[in-house]
């Protein structure tokens, strides 16, 4: 009797939780994101800032990309071309010092400022002075704080000028000004948030003050990144009203957002997700190539993997075919040579294959018939690992023993740059679009000592080259496009046949997208990768 | 006689008074020499762990100069207990340093991340607790029958199956196949123009804002994450519930009240859950602050920009300004709650009241 009052409470309590479940149930189940709205589902936890002169995250350079204008753009349709965006024309001095830009006449930031030369100069001030890790885009062409007025300036309201400090080539300096760094940036809008001569530097990076397709309406850090269509940009206007990131990380996650489609795109899926996502009828994938290139490297301070032999022998060691079936189907290519597809000078050779006989034959003129052994610094995420992995099990079969040291990504790294290490398996992104930026320190090394203090890859292995960091110095002063062009075909010649890099892949990035969008395309670079030609 | 009895009350008041005082005093001293500890770990680790946190701020490609800047900017040129010194005295003025990772204070980066996890933690804890004590004492009264199994299985599920694991099927049931709630993500986009976040607790923005199109939103998405962490406090609670009610069904109050023909439904919720309630404050206090560390787990599973996942990064980026702030905040939150559940003892068990 008692038992059975008791059990009536409980019966009570059970039936307000059941109560409750069915009040959560209530909530509808959603249907599609709204018309006017694209909705991305993203890792954007890279974001620090959103300033131009500061970002340099893979997520900042989209959204910059999308919300600044720059002087010139790349052709996203050949990303070896540069085409016109604020300036109207430009000209390069017969010395190859100055470069003269007209303005498009009339033209708006989202505030409704005038666009100006002078708003150019500025913003090309404003980054050499705040000095942030991007900056060096600029300051390599001699820029200083002392000399950035003089050097980059606004002769009348419509014409910038600009002068570097050698004669560069000018396809190098057109590049360089496509990065976000040299962002057009709303003077009168920034220096309003002025405080203490910092360039607005505290209020920028989180607000926005640019002319691109859209503007920056919110970010919350981890959450969410929403854009607008700017109606007083000069070109097409976007046909949605806005894009929406949402920061989801897990892959799983977003899988089940862009099925249910409560998202349009889903840009972090890990390779079983891809497969399994475009079973649905409703959900196709698009992938670019990407300028990050995957390779090992071996540190030629160790007397063994110094010999010119072993490093040949090691090249024959992996097998390029498995890994590119395998272990980064649909997020990368094999790609053995430094400059991604799509740059300027690239060279589409692979001509290595796993070979164990040649190999063991390379190891036996370089005396070493038994093998040896060296370890390997691998970062604990993949695919890296399972490519050190599939390494391992190669070289294993010529009698190379390859010991594996896991670590966590910024302490090999940090092995890595004081040249303590055997071989580092790692990637390497360009930082602007164009061939110096991988030449610059795959095939650079001006001071060899440990002393150097250019960290180049070249010297982080110990990779003594200089006449091979003439050539790229040469390359970077050549004028004519085509002679470039074939200066660093030949230096990636070079850097298969001998040096301690083994290029494995380029990686390819995909998103995976509800079928109703059009125009969804990603760009060669990350900061081109363009959502304001989207529609639904 | 009222003279001596107003005497006897202020002798008394005094005397908790100064019970108080020593006590509080006791409890700053221990608070103070645990937090110096703490620190102190934390940043020894933090400084001896083959990373360099100048690469940290700068990233790969900076060049020597910038580093060399930033390496100096940080103190990171002086002498381990100087920094230590230097740290120790900026927090004494309030200052935490700055993320090297986000560039903000790290007060500021906190203040952002942690109602997101108060939120969850104490909806999970209001869920784990609401079910969990009721559980236990079932569990206990009908001792050895198939409720008592039930429930054990229950708390054995939730002890032992990784959250990653049950958070996706979660994830797969009640969002992908059953629409019943909302899937990962705090709030949906459509409220982006109609909510804007105050205080950073949503629910709690959305009722001052009188948005309660959105506070049905918000709930439909922290309803699923909340669950899993109040299933886990869950599995404790009813676990301890359980072993602390049979402890007082034991003793001879109990005994006492049945001859005396009280209702069990009195004697088990009015006398023996009464006494329980007293270590049982404690247990749920210690889950709740467990909860308020923040789960890098749950977290990313439903995208919740929380605690758990801001440290887990800074660590990882050897962040240690970050990292140390994040420790002092928990720090503070474990203190506090710990503090709070002496507190509740006293209102709960007279017998510590001080007289």
């Amino acid at each position: 009797m008692l038992m059975n009052k008791i059990d009536s409470k409980f019966r009570l309590l059970l039936g307000g939780a059941a109560l409750s479940a069915i009040l959560v149930s209530g909530v509808p189940a959603f249907a599609a994101t709204p018309a006017d709205t694209l909705v991305e589902a993203f890792a954007i936890d890279d974001v620090i800032t959103l300033d131009p002169a500061e970002a340099f995250e893979l997520t900042t350079g989209e959204i910059n990309g999308n919300t600044y204008d720059k002087l010139v753009r790349l052709d996203i349709n050949d990303p070896s071309k540069i085409v016109a965006d604020i300036a109207a024309s430009w000209t390069v001095s017969d010395d190859g010092l100055t470069y003269t830009f007209k303005i498009k006449p009339d033209l708006k930031f989202a505030s409704g400022n005038p666009i100006t030369a002078e708003d150019v100069a500025w913003s090309f001030e404003r980054a050499v002075k705040l000095d942030k890790s991007p900056a060096f885009i600029l300051t390599q062409f001699g820029l200083k704080p002392d000399n950035i007025t003089e050097k980059a300036k606004a002769t009348d309201p419509s014409t910038f000028v600009f002068t570097v400090d050698q004669a560069y080539a000018p396809s190098f300096v057109l590049n360089c000004l496509t990065a976000t760094v040299a962002s057009v940036v709303d003077k009168k809008l920034v220096s309003e948030h002025v405080v203490n001569d910092d360039f607005g530097y505290a209020w920028l990076k989180t607000a926005y003050a640019g002319s691109g397709p859209m503007k920056i309406r919110d970010w919350r850090a981890n959450e969410i990144i929403v854009l607008e269509r700017n109606d007083n940009y000069y070109g097409t206007k976007a046909p949605l009203n806005r894009v929406i990131y949402r920061h989801v990380k897990e892959s799983a996650a977003q899988r089940l957002l862009l099925e249910k489609g409560d998202i349009d795109v889903a840009r972090n899926l890990e390779p079983n997700d891809l497969e399994q996502v475009v079973k649905n009828g409703e959900i196709t994938t698009t992938s670019a190539p990407k300028g990050t290139i995957y390779y090992f490297s071996l540190n030629q301070k160790n007397p063994n993997l110094a010999k010119p032999e072993v490093l040949e022998a090691l090249k024959y060691l992996v097998d390029y075919d498995a890994i590119g079936e395998k272990l980064i189907k649909g997020i990368g290519e094999i790609h053995q040579t430094f400059l991604p597809k799509g740059i300027l000078g690239e060279l589409d050779e692979n001509p290595y294959k796993l070979d164990v006989a040649k190999a063991k034959e390379l190891l036996e003129k370089a005396g070493l018939k038994d093998g040896f052994s060296f370890t390997m610094d691998v970062r604990n995420n993949q695919p890296v690992t399972g490519i050190a992995e599939s390494i391992q099990q190669t070289m294993a079969q010529a009698g190379v023993k390859m010991e594996i040291i896991p670590g966590d990504g910024k302490q090999t790294l940090t092995k890595y740059r004081a040249r303590t290490h055997d071989s580092y398996i790692g990637q390497w992104g360009v930082d602007y679009w164009d061939p110096n930026s991988n030449a610059d320190t795959f095939t650079n090394n001006p001071n060899n000592s440990d002393e150097g203090t250019n960290k180049t890859l070249a010297w982080r292995n110990a990779w003594d080259v200089p006449d091979l960091t003439k050539e790229t110095k040469a390359a970077l002063l050549e004028r004519d496009n085509a002679k470039r062009a074939a200066m660093y075909q030949d230096l990636q010649k070079k850097v298969l046949a001998t040096s301690p890099f083994v290029l494995i892949f380029q990686q390819t990035e995909v998103s995976a997208l509800r079928s109703n969008l059009k125009g969804f395309k990603l760009g060669p670079s990350f900061d081109t990768n363009y959502v304001f030609n989207v529609s639904k | 006689m009222s003279s001596t009895d107003t005497q006897m009350e202020s002798r008394r008041s005094g005397a908790w008074a100064g019970n108080f005082l020593w006590a509080g005093g006791r409890f700053l001293l221990i608070g103070v020499i645990t937090f110096l500890g703490l620190l102190a770990v934390t940043f020894f680790i933090g400084r001896v762990i083959p990373i360099d946190p100048a690469l940290a701020i700068v990233g790969d490609r900076a060049p020597a100069h910038v580093v060399e800047r930033v390496r100096e900017e940080l103190g990171l040129n002086l002498p381990l207990y100087e920094q230590f010194f230097l740290y120790i005295k900026g927090i004494l003025q309030g200052d935490f340093g700055n993320s090297v990772l986000t560039t903000n204070p790290v007060m500021t980066d906190i203040r952002r991340v942690f109602p997101a996890t108060m939120e969850l933690a104490t909806m999970g804890t209001l869920i784990g607790a609401c079910i969990g004590v009721p559980l236990g004492v079932l569990a206990a009264v009908k001792r050895g029958s198939l409720i008592d199994q039930f429930v054990r299985i229950i708390g054995l599920i939730g002890y032992s199956v990784p959250i990653f694991w049950l958070g996706l099927l979660a994830l797969l049931v009640f969002y992908a196949k059953l629409g019943w709630t909302s899937g990962p993500g705090r709030i949906d986009v459509v409220y982006e123009y109609t909510f804007t976040p105050i205080t950073g607790f949503y629910l709690l923005d959305a009722v001052i804002q009188g948005n309660w199109e959105a506070f049905r939103n918000i709930f439909s998405f922290i309803i699923l994450p909340a669950s899993l962490l109040g299933y886990f406090s869950l599995a404790y609670i009813s676990r301890m519930t359980r072993s602390f009610m049979l402890n007082e069904l034991e003793q001879e109050y109990i005994v006492a009240a049945r001859a005396k023909g009280l209702s069990e439904t009195r004697i088990i919720w009015g006398h023996a859950l009464r006494n329980a309630a007293v270590p049982l404050v404690t247990v749920i206090a210690l889950s709740y602050a467990g909860l308020l560390e923040g789960s890098v787990l749950t977290e990313t599973v439903f995208s919740w920009p929380g605690l758990g996942m801001y440290i887990t990064n800074s660590l990882q980026n050897a962040d240690m300004n970050a990292v140390l702030g994040g420790t002092i905040v928990i720090g503070t939150v474990f203190v506090a709650i710990n503090l709070l559940s002496d507190l509740l003892y006293r209102a709960l068990d007279p017998r510590t009241r001080a007289r």
